[in-house]
């Protein structure tokens, strides 16, 4: 099993969301979170005080799929995600020692 | 004798029937008097004014700078202006009146002699407004006075112990606000003597709000990371909110100083709006052409500018004159925040100075030069038609506005502060007033866990001391 966690500009959520659940993969989970990478920050003037915001918002998704598919999941996403300029995020893989479903106590890929 | 005695005893009822009948004409007489002068349209037109005051305080200037604030200081920024309410509302009747507008001594000040509301009653007080209720004109005012002290919070917000704010609050309203409302307000106050213009407040209230905040905000310091942390309004919507309340509620502020329904009233309204959208217009050109983007806080900051403005000159002045008065409103005050507050490096948070101190005092000197007894035949001409000792006298009066602002808020917050600490530590500060100051937390959405500590063990246990989350 592997674990992929990609950060993503806002915006793309769903298209990736959509794009993944069509391949077959509807495990995810998603949190709001911000950084920094490439990309600058932007300004932002208050009553003439200018400040540079430098964490931007982007959304964190995260997803432990079958070691087979991760070739084809990896494409689907940087394919769908992709928009070409600074700032698209990137992708992280992970190996997964196990999975458990807590309801049933089910391990491995049949957990996920 | 017995003649003489029967004259008597019938010159004698005569006396006792016919007298008391006479007093009673003379009461009904009297009554029929007192009806007369009373105006329904003036009084309910007052009370209305007086709520719509109200309004300006809560919510109106509660959410403008809670708004402004940052989220973990938006109750105690809130609270300041909630127990301005509160508490001044209590002083103005105990004998915060009496002060300001009971039978004047040495010029300086109100007499102790309307304490406790004593002699304020139903019938008119025709030396301030022979047409409505006395206890209308006191409660009239007593919205004026609650805003004063609340405006100031702008300028120590997110820094200032709740409990020196109540000593401030309480002293403040006592040796600065009253005493300058009866010079510029009172029967015999030496600026009412002197001449000076100020129709609605722009020396009493914004110039003395604004000037103070300025002191105190010296007086305290920086807010802990001022320069390095960035402090962010949270919530523009709420400040929108509040300067959109505020600028409904200045209709009763300023045409409500008409004291009647009629048309001085109607002309103070329509001067108090113009100028408003005039100021709101240039402080978001203005900024426009200094940074790039005209701003929702821009729109906000210079209508309140605006307001601040013509505050003193709406009784004044005519309709362009008020839209002249707005334009150079906004742009100035922008310059005061924008630009001065940066090169002068004092933290006045929320901008109590550079709106109400700056605006304040521009009202007041514009007042000077766009009067006219055309407008308002009690009033005087202003330096555009042809009284340039109106600019005098109206310098005075901001002088000594000033004067009296700097020296008098320094001396109460020193005295306050060998009492009472006045400002928040910088743990209390990171952690936030609110958490520290109130206990309370004004967004709860991140608490995912609490137990519920129940009757008499909960208040034995919990207590309530909050240790700062470092």
């Amino acid at each position: 099993m592997t674990k992929i966690e990609c950060i993503l500009r806002p915006g793309k959520l769903e298209d990736v969301k959509e794009a993944v659940n069509k391949y077959g993969i509807h495990g995810m989970t998603v949190t709001q979170v911000i950084g920094c990478g490439l990309q600058k920050g932007r300004t932002e003037v208050y009553r003439g005080a200018e400040y540079s915001i430098n964490l931007l918002p982007k959304i964190k998704l995260e997803m432990v799929i079958p070691d087979e598919d991760v070739a084809e999941v990896l494409k689907i996403i940087t394919n769908v995600a992709r928009t070409g300029e600074i700032g698209d995020g990137k992708i992280f893989t992970y190996k997964i020692d196990n999975a458990i479903r807590i309801r049933t106590g089910e391990k491995g890929d049949e957990a996920i | 004798m017995t003649k003489v005695y029967s004259r008597l005893v019938m010159i004698l009822t005569t006396i006792f029937t016919v007298i008391p009948a006479l007093a009673w004409a003379d009461d009904e007489t009297a009554e029929a008097v007192v009806e007369n002068t009373i105006s329904a349209g003036d009084t309910s037109f007052v009370l209305i004014a007086a709520a719509l005051v109200m309004l300006m305080t809560l919510p109106g200037l509660a959410l403008f700078y809670g708004g402004l604030s940052r989220k973990k200081n938006v109750l105690s920024t809130i609270m300041y202006s909630f127990f301005a309410m509160i508490v001044i509302s209590i002083q103005w009747a105990l004998y915060g009146y009496s002060l300001s507008f009971g039978p004047d001594v040495h010029h300086i000040i109100g007499s102790l002699d309307w304490i406790g509301l004593k002699n304020v009653g139903l019938d008119p007080n025709p030396d301030y407004s022979a047409t409505i209720p006395h206890n209308a004109f006191m409660v009239f005012q007593m919205m004026f006075a609650v805003i004063t002290p609340a405006l100031i919070s702008g300028a120590f917000a997110e820094r200032m112990r709740f409990p020196a704010f109540l000593a401030f609050l309480v002293l403040w309203a006592t040796f600065i606000y009253d005493p300058v409302a009866h010079w510029v307000w009172g029967v015999n106050g030496w600026l009412r003597n002197l001449g000076a213009l100020d129709f609605a407040g722009g020396t009493v209230v914004h110039i003395i709000s604004g000037v103070s905040g300025l002191v105190a905000c010296i007086v305290l310091g920086k807010r802990k990371g001022h320069g390095s942390v960035p402090m962010l309004p949270h919530s523009l919507p709420f400040t929108v909110m509040g300067a959109a309340l505020l600028w409904f509620g200045w209709f009763g502020f300023n045409a409500g100083s008409a004291l009647g329904a009629n048309g001085l009233a109607a002309s103070a309204f329509v001067a108090t709006h113009l100028a408003t959208a005039a100021a709101a217009l240039s402080w978001v050109v203005t900024e426009w052409i200094h940074h790039g983007k005209p701003t929702t806080l821009g729109a906000a900051s210079g209508a309140v500018a605006g307001l601040v403005a013509i505050t003193p000159a709406c009784g004044f002045v005519e309709p362009m004159s008020a839209i002249i008065i707005g334009l150079i409103a906004g742009a100035a005050c922008y310059l005061a925040v924008g630009v001065l507050k940066a090169k002068l490096r004092y933290d006045d948070s929320l901008d109590a100075f550079g709106v109400h101190g700056v605006g304040g005092t521009w009202g007041a000197l514009a007042t000077g030069l766009f009067a006219t007894t055309a407008v308002n035949p009690a009033g005087s001409d202003g330096l555009f038609y042809g009284n340039p000792e109106q600019v005098v006298i109206q310098l005075i009066a901001i002088a000594s506005s000033w004067a009296v602002a700097i020296v008098g808020t320094y001396i109460i917050l020193k005295v306050v502060n060998v009492f009472i600490k006045l400002r928040a530590t910088d743990e209390e500060q990171e952690s936030g007033l609110d958490i520290t100051q109130h206990g309370e937390d004004a967004y709860t959405d991140f608490v995912l866990s609490a137990s519920m500590n129940s009757g008499f063990s909960g208040l034995k246990e919990s207590s309530t001391v909050v240790k700062p989350m470092m």
